[in-house]
């Protein structure tokens, strides 16, 4: 009961902001809302005891898109142009689009009901399997991992595209494109004239990369895992390049580390899957990499966990630094 | 495990672990050895596997040695091997020919970026034709989108960006509602696997939730195929994207959105839901006439070449969705060897455009003008491709559009409509093919057209080919309708 109420709560809430998000004008008010709406989405997850969803939305969504959004927001105007147009025809089809949707929640299982087909079906077998095949405690990671790990390769290759995309478009200085590396900043940063900011970020970044390394590597006994653990290890150096100056953070990852961050996680996780072929397995089958199956298995999640952190940080980093340089 | 059993799984890891490789790889050259050489690979794994389903064999790959439903299944059958054909063979031709286009393009220090994301687009259409799950479809085809849109943003000129964004808000709503159908389809059935989605709705048959399923996945997909009036994306991305790009895109993209639709209607669904062939024919039908009659009219006044041709597509897709919407084993024949032999006759027409701008400064039809007498062999390319797009008997386009003929009169009256449409848009083919004709071999050329010689060899050569191929399977067209027929026998096997 309690769970419903925290729900309805946190849902009307989310359309509070998102009709604010449609409504506002001014660009950064946009953008600070759906950094709000991330927060609370993430929070309905967490109601919804997707821990490990929470987590991700929260780091990737309000945390890592936020600023990735207020980098873009750096070379456009602040104010959205208004537009003249009235969007009928637009307003009709969400209308409809909505009505459709809620006919569609009638018939559907109730929130929690054990009998629903969800929980008749694969999840049981889920829950019941992994202590015996892969032996973790989390099974979203067992199941994110290696049952449907091949989705998971495909969601890292979507990441690094992104990344391709970005630096296509607007160069990386110093690794992507003939712009030098003078371009960027010369000392000066975002954050250098407020002295709160800076004692504060310099005191938690090297916790916010401690608590990166326990989430990537915690993630087979708690909510967490190498998206989660990307997005915070790249938080932390953004707000080192935030505090030191776009220059610093180049020095201590380099443009050209992180195109081979990007690149290389995803090759790391893809070769996993080319030596359990050598082996003799299917693509991304573990149980070959060892002669027990289920130390096979947790290798295997394990370096899979690594590569996905690795293009997820990369990606992250260089698609801010991408936004950041051109904004100077 | 033999190779021949992995090769399912390399169909896709093959481009898909070599993108990040080129990502690294600097040089231009390199890059382009790498992705070509990958895709050459890609096609060769293609064909190896068309030779097995036409063998009869069922080819199933368990991803992590997992049985579905608890793991992600790969399944070929024959219209999925189709599609990989065209989607690797377009990859293929493009890029052996492509180099000094993309050169012409996109400048040296970013080159290697490109080739990444056109790799990406290779594995993630691929991995859409070959796989029996899904989420992990929807997985492809974020994969393939999102490196479509770079591809296309690669365009030489700031409207490739508004087209991007454009083709980007639209495919984003596309695969939303895919989403949305597929969660509401695992809602109530606990699976995402095909197959055993297809065993379990059955208990919950006409609950709301698979109906409202069943419509959000057929209108995302049919956003994705650029099917009538939810097109307006693709004029805008095919002409603004590099010319190569669009040969390979043109040739199979909506074709993949168009298989996937097909799969879900025909596999999942049919059986499922009463009425729902009837729904989905009367659904289909008369946006595929629409389609047809529009595309044909635009095309026929349209005077930029690629924006003709795009809108030429966005016919030529409604034949196809016709040919489906006949559910019967002719039309979707029909329908299948059209995919196969449109991606042949349109994948040549733009390659002859990225010929042509690479002698002249455009390709609207006044800068083609007289080219046709300075560049006698790629213009010889493109009238052959022209023909096979209008269906004149001998190429490859008249096969298809015969059978789909024979499909609609087999229908009665409202065969009779499709068959008037078909002829009417065909006439209308002839004028905008001819318009072509007209403007490249007999127009006054101007200084630059005189100027202009013969492409290069290695798109001439891919060029030739192509339209060697849309006479050859034009005249010999039994290895397309026998994949056609299988597919054909495979989707409507789920009716009875």
């Amino acid at each position: 009961m309690i769970t419903v109420v925290f729900s309805v709560f946190l849902l009307t809430l989310l359309v509070i902001t998102a009709l604010g998000v449609v409504r506002a004008q001014n660009l950064f008010t946009a953008v600070m809302l759906t950094g709000i709406f991330s927060l609370l989405m993430a929070a309905n997850f967490f109601v919804l005891d997707a821990a490990d969803v929470a987590l991700t939305e929260a780091a990737v969504g309000a945390g890592i898109s936020t600023v990735l959004l207020l980098g873009a927001l750096g070379l456009t105007p602040r104010e959205e142009r208004a537009s003249g147009a009235k969007r009928w025809l637009a307003l009709v089809v969400t209308a409809l689009t909505t009505v459709v949707l809620l006919y569609a929640t009638f018939e559907q299982p109730r929130l929690g009901d054990p009998q629903a087909p969800v929980h008749q079906h694969v999840a049981p077998w889920y829950l019941e399997k992994t202590p015996e095949l892969v032996d973790i405690p989390n099974v979203v990671t067992a199941v994110l991992g290696s049952y449907r790990g091949y989705d998971t390769l495909g969601e890292v290759i979507v990441v690094l595209t992104a990344g391709i995309g970005v630096l296509f478009l607007l160069g990386l200085p110093g690794a992507v494109g003939d712009r030098p590396r003078d371009d960027i900043a010369k000392g000066r940063t975002y954050l250098s004239h407020h002295l709160v900011p800076q004692v504060v970020g310099r005191l938690v970044i090297p916790f916010i990369l401690l608590f990166a390394l326990y989430v990537q590597f915690h993630g087979e006994y708690g909510p967490g895992g190498g998206f989660q653990a990307g997005a915070i290890f790249a938080a932390a150096m953004i707000l080192y390049a935030l505090i030191e100056g776009e220059r610093e953070a180049l020095t201590v990852i380099s443009p050209k580390l992180l195109i081979w961050m990007m690149a290389g996680g995803a090759l790391l996780y893809g070769s996993v899957g080319l030596v359990t072929m050598a082996l003799g397995g299917n693509f991304l089958d573990y149980n070959v990499l060892h002669s027990n199956p289920v130390a096979g298995q947790q290798w295997g999640i394990i370096v899979i966990e690594l590569g996905v952190g690795i293009t997820v940080a990369g990606v992250l980093l260089a698609i801010y630094h991408a936004f950041a340089a051109r904004g100077h | 495990m033999s190779l021949t059993a992995q090769l399912p799984a390399l169909q896709v890891v093959v481009p898909l672990l070599t993108a990040p490789l080129v990502v690294l790889l600097r040089t231009p050259g390199l890059s382009w050895a790498a992705a070509t050489a990958a895709s050459l690979t890609a096609f060769a794994i293609a064909v190896a596997l068309a030779g097995q389903v036409l063998a009869g064999e069922v080819i199933h790959y368990e991803m992590g040695g997992w049985p579905a439903p608890f793991g992600i299944s790969l399944n070929i059958d024959a219209l999925g091997s189709l599609v990989l054909l065209l989607v690797t063979g377009a990859s293929t031709l493009a890029l052996v020919g492509g180099r000094d286009s993309l050169a012409t393009e996109i400048e040296a220090g970013r080159r290697h970026l490109f080739y990444a994301a056109w790799l990406i687009v290779l594995a993630g259409l691929s991995g859409i034709a070959v796989t029996g799950d899904a989420f992990n479809v929807f997985v492809f085809m974020e994969i393939s989108s999102l490196a479509t849109y770079v591809l296309i943003a690669a365009g030489p000129d700031r409207r490739a960006l508004t087209a991007t964004f454009k083709y980007l808000i639209m495919g984003t709503i596309g695969a939303t509602f895919y989403l949305i159908g597929v969660g509401m389809v695992y809602m109530m059935t606990g699976t995402l696997n095909f197959a055993d989605m297809e065993v379990r709705l059955a208990e919950v048959t006409e609950l709301r939730p698979i109906v409202v399923a069943a419509g959000f996945i057929t209108v995302g997909l049919a956003l994705k195929a650029a099917m009538f009036p939810l097109h307006v994306w693709l004029p805008g991305a095919y002409t603004h994207a590099p010319h190569m790009v669009t040969a390979f895109v043109a040739a199979c993209s909506t074709k993949v959105a168009i298989y996937v639709l097909l799969r879900f209607d025909f596999f999942v669904f049919q059986n499922n839901l009463s009425q729902h062939d009837l729904h989905f024919a009367s659904f289909l039908l008369p946006l595929a006439l629409l389609g047809i009659l529009v595309g044909s009219a635009v095309a026929m006044v349209e005077s930029n070449l690629k924006r003709l041709l795009a809108h030429s597509s966005v016919a030529q897709i409604g034949y196809i969705l016709l040919g489906a919407s006949l559910i019967s084993e002719a039309g979707i024949t029909a329908a299948a060897a059209h995919m196969f032999n449109h991606a042949l006759a349109k994948g040549a027409m733009f390659l002859a455009v990225a010929a042509f701008a690479l002698r002249l400064s455009g390709v609207r039809l006044n800068d083609i003008a007289g080219v046709g007498r300075q560049m006698p062999l790629t213009f010889a390319a493109l009238a052959v491709a022209g023909a096979s797009l209008v269906g004149i008997p001998g190429t490859a386009g008249f096969v298809s559009k015969w059978l789909l003929l024979q499909a609609a009169f087999a229908q009665g009256t409202l065969g009779l409509v499709a068959v008037v449409v078909v002829v009417l848009s065909s006439l209308a083919a002839v004028v905008y093919v001819w318009r072509i004709i007209e403007a490249a071999y007999f127009c006054e050329p101007s200084a630059e057209v005189q100027a202009a010689r013969e492409a290069p060899l290695p798109i001439l050569a891919v060029l030739l080919l192509a339209a060697a191929a849309n006479i050859y399977f034009g005249l010999v067209p039994a290895f397309p309708l026998s994949l056609a027929e299988m597919s054909a026998t495979e989707l409507l096997g789920g009716l009875q």
